[in-house]
């Protein structure tokens, strides 16, 4: 973390970079444009949240690595005993047949939105940002699903899902045929049926951020590119998309962590089984619920936590060469 | 994230989305009845309770609150009564029970409850019990022990599960009630040429299904072998396993489609609209009835299946309790009052004023007043006063982490998915999955 402390050297670090000046800045760092009240309230506004980070995140993220070691049923003080070593991790891997599909379905999440629900939204956004009629009525219908809890999206995709009272089937004709197809239950297509109920809220989401994104195009880039002779197209894909970099970053960031952390629909259709495992709902069987495996379920939250570092690494990593370059 | 308190695991969940309660710590300072003796005055005793459902009939919410009123009047001890949504008590009875739990809570018989006899976080109470264990049959006595052979539970309520039919639809097809297995088979037949669904299986929720493996196995393999392979001391792999899954594929082809995808009360609403025929379900079913036509409902014992086991008449009948618990830290204090509130738990009077609201539920005292049960109640309790060996639902009697989502649920959903396919490699994975699950304490 930068420290405020650098910033009146850093116009001589962008002008030389040998040595000699590096000893300069060194020595000049001591002279501090900031007073102590400065550097109290800078150090508190940094230290209170630094603090609630450490103690709400680091720490049971930490534990859960700990407790991931264990076989701790959540139930009376840990001992020796408890500690299994990797035996979770042997299980998990080897043995647990419910961690690849959850693991794979997790990953077909990532795929669905990634490739269908966000290109769809930002092909929304697009739509809606060419100042057609009625436009603000489009984008409330379409922001309107994410106002509602994912809780709440899937009651409303369960009742429309129902087998023999649900809309779809009825609308389809297939309840007086009698040859009903069983979104939910339906291990080979439930998952569809929930990714389907997701994007609902999810492609709305991301239309509203990729609008706010397009509204902030210098509209000269249009004009420029218009004048330089080229298509709507072609305006889009080589002068918008590349000028809106910042805000790709950002969608892709989002549909990543809303698809690792994807939980409430799987959850509320039927818990997360069946052809809906996904990550999320295995720890929350197996170590919130009556079954009390916190030992094992830690050491899939560890796992998803791992995979979780991947997209933070690189976003970060892509955030920081910006921040330096 | 956000975690969700909607978990219906276990069979006692009726009707409705209950709202998400927040457990409160139980910080009821007693006005008197300083002292554990029993012969002390007036006293105050805290009670958790997941009694949070309500229905046309009240539901077991207003009959909680009617049966405080009642004891508040007859002892003058003061009741606090904390009453948490159902799925959500059950979601976190360990942390409630390690924390600072109520002097006396709501829970089940079974193993749940002997599991937390052992791990010492329930109070005996062979003292009351053996005040009052006149007045429940000797299937209740055997049901609240636990394996330390004390006494944790005093009986509340039941409900036994059986075959569920609508009369009319009996009548107008003139079926007769199917007392083998071959009349069953036969009686379905018919029903599919009637265009009928034969049986209405809807195991969405997972535990449904567990109830016909429970009663296929008790009539094939008999009580002994059913609670032994339920505590992993029988194998999955056993042959008579595998007679089980093949037994139930003879019927699971009259299965209504969308099994899988059908919530129970979807499937009982199949029952009700005359599309199906019966349906296997506890006696809670009936709420799921509109009050005019729950006098058309009627059940059948599921049929014999020509084994030396079809004696035993067992079945699964899940008992509900009131406990004690450990660490409730006024409960030292409350003691006399605890053991007073029990005791009048124990009285059929008292459970009666439960049924009131909770039609759906037995009271299980003997002297609980018969001539206030409605025709249905009356059977009920017949069949199971009959049953020899009585147990107390798959998800009861063995271990939580084995029967949920990510367990036995999901194998019996596999297994539906395909009925007729060879049984076999699904019971090596059952049998692999209870291998991997850590010893329990």
């Amino acid at each position: 973390m930068a420290e405020p402390t650098t910033t009146p050297a850093a116009p001589v670090q962008a002008d030389a970079r040998t040595g000699a000046v590096a000893a300069v800045r060194r020595r000049r760092r001591r002279y501090s444009l900031l007073t102590r009240r400065d550097k109290m309230i800078l150090s508190l506004m940094v230290g209170i949240p630094l603090v609630l980070d450490l103690i709400l995140i680091w720490l049971p993220a930490v534990a859960s690595v700990g407790l991931s070691f264990t076989n701790w049923s959540g139930i009376g003080p840990i001992t020796s005993e408890n500690i299994v070593g990797i035996r979770n991790y042997q299980v998990l891997f080897t043995s647990y047949i419910f961690f690849r599909p959850a693991l794979a379905h997790n990953l077909i999440w990532l795929a669905f939105l990634t490739l269908i629900s966000t290109p769809f939204g930002m092909f929304l956004a697009v739509l809606l940002d060419r100042e057609m009629r009625g436009t603000r009525i489009y984008q409330s219908i379409f922001f309107l699903p994410v106002v509602l809890a994912l809780v709440v999206v899937g009651f409303i995709w369960e009742l429309q899902y129902a087998p023999n009272e649900g809309f779809i089937n009825n609308a389809l004709g297939l309840t007086r045929s009698g040859h009903i197809i069983d979104w939910l239950g339906n291990p080979r297509i439930n998952l569809f049926a929930a990714l389907v109920a997701a994007s609902w809220r999810h492609v709305g989401y991301i239309m509203v951020l990729y609008l706010a994104g397009l509204k902030s195009v210098d509209p000269t880039l249009r004009e420029a590119a218009a004048i330089d002779g080229a298509n709507q197209r072609q305006t889009f894909f080589r002068v918008v998309f590349p000028v809106m970099a910042p805000i790709n970053v950002i969608i892709v960031v989002v549909t990543t962590i809303e698809s690792l952390r994807a939980f409430d629909i799987a959850y509320i259709i039927n818990r997360g089984k069946n052809g809906l495992e996904l990550l999320s709902t295995l720890i929350t069987n197996n170590s919130i619920s009556e079954a009390s495996l916190v030992g094992f379920g830690s050491a899939i939250a560890v796992v998803l936590l791992v995979i979780s570092l991947v997209p933070i690494i690189l976003y970060m990593s892509r955030v920081m060469r910006n921040m330096t370059a | 994230m956000g975690y969700l308190d909607l978990t219906r695991r276990d069979v006692l969940k009726i009707g409705g989305y209950a709202s998400v309660a927040a457990f409160l710590a139980a910080c009821s300072r007693g006005t008197g009845g300083g002292s554990a003796s029993t012969s002390s005055g007036p006293g105050t005793v805290s009670v958790g309770s997941n009694q949070s459902d309500t229905a046309a009939t009240g539901g077991p919410r207003k009959g909680m609150a009617d049966v405080t009123a009642a004891y508040q009047q007859a002892t003058g001890d003061t009741v606090k009564v904390n009453t948490v949504d159902h799925g959500t008590f059950q979601d976190q009875i360990s942390s409630y029970l390690q924390g600072t739990p109520e002097d006396t809570f709501t829970w089940f018989s079974g193993h749940r409850m002997r599991f937390f006899a052992a791990q010492g976080l329930a109070t005996p109470v062979d003292d009351v019990w053996n005040k009052v264990k006149g007045n429940f049959t000797s299937a209740f006595a055997e049901a609240v022990k636990a394996d330390d052979g004390h006494v944790y539970g005093i009986p509340v309520d039941y409900y036994p599960w059986a075959v569920f039919y609508r009369k009319s639809v009996f009548q107008q097809h003139n079926y007769q009630i199917p007392t083998n297995w071959d009349d069953f088979k036969a009686l379905c037949a018919q029903m599919k040429k009637d265009g009928l669904t034969p049986i209405a299986m809807a195991d969405k929720d997972g535990w449904p299904a567990q109830g016909t493996f429970d009663i296929l196995n008790l009539r094939l393999n008999g009580y002994e072998f059913h609670v032994n392979l339920l505590n992993g001391k029988q194998k999955w792999t056993d042959s008579k396993v595998t007679n089980v899954f093949k037994k139930w594929a003879e019927i699971a082809q009259f299965y209504n489609e969308g099994v899988a995808g059908m919530t129970w009360q979807q499937g009982a609403d199949l029952l009700i609209q005359k599309k199906a025929g019966m349906t296997l379900l506890g006696l809670f079913v009936s709420q799921q009835f509109q009050a005019s036509d729950v006098s058309d409902l009627d059940f059948f014992p599921f049929p014999d299946l020509g084994t030396q086991y079809d004696a035993e008449k067992a079945l699964d009948a899940p008992i509900d309790v009131m406990m004690m618990s450990k660490r409730s830290p006024t409960l030292s204090k409350d003691m006399a009052a605890a053991k007073r509130y029990l005791e009048f738990w124990a009285k059929g009077s008292t459970q009666v004023t439960m049924y009131k609201s909770a039609p759906g539920f037995i009271p299980a005292a003997s002297d609980a007043d018969a001539s206030t049960f409605d025709p249905l109640t009356k059977k009920a309790v017949q069949i199971v006063t009959q049953a020899k060996r009585i147990t107390q639902f798959f998800d009861r009697d063995s271990r939580p982490d084995y029967a949920g989502p990510n367990g036995m649920q999901q194998f019996l959903l596999n297994f539906l998915a395909n009925p007729s396919a060879n049984p076999t490699n699904l019971q090596s994975t059952m049998q692999q999955f209870w291998d991997s699950l850590p010893p329990e304490k």
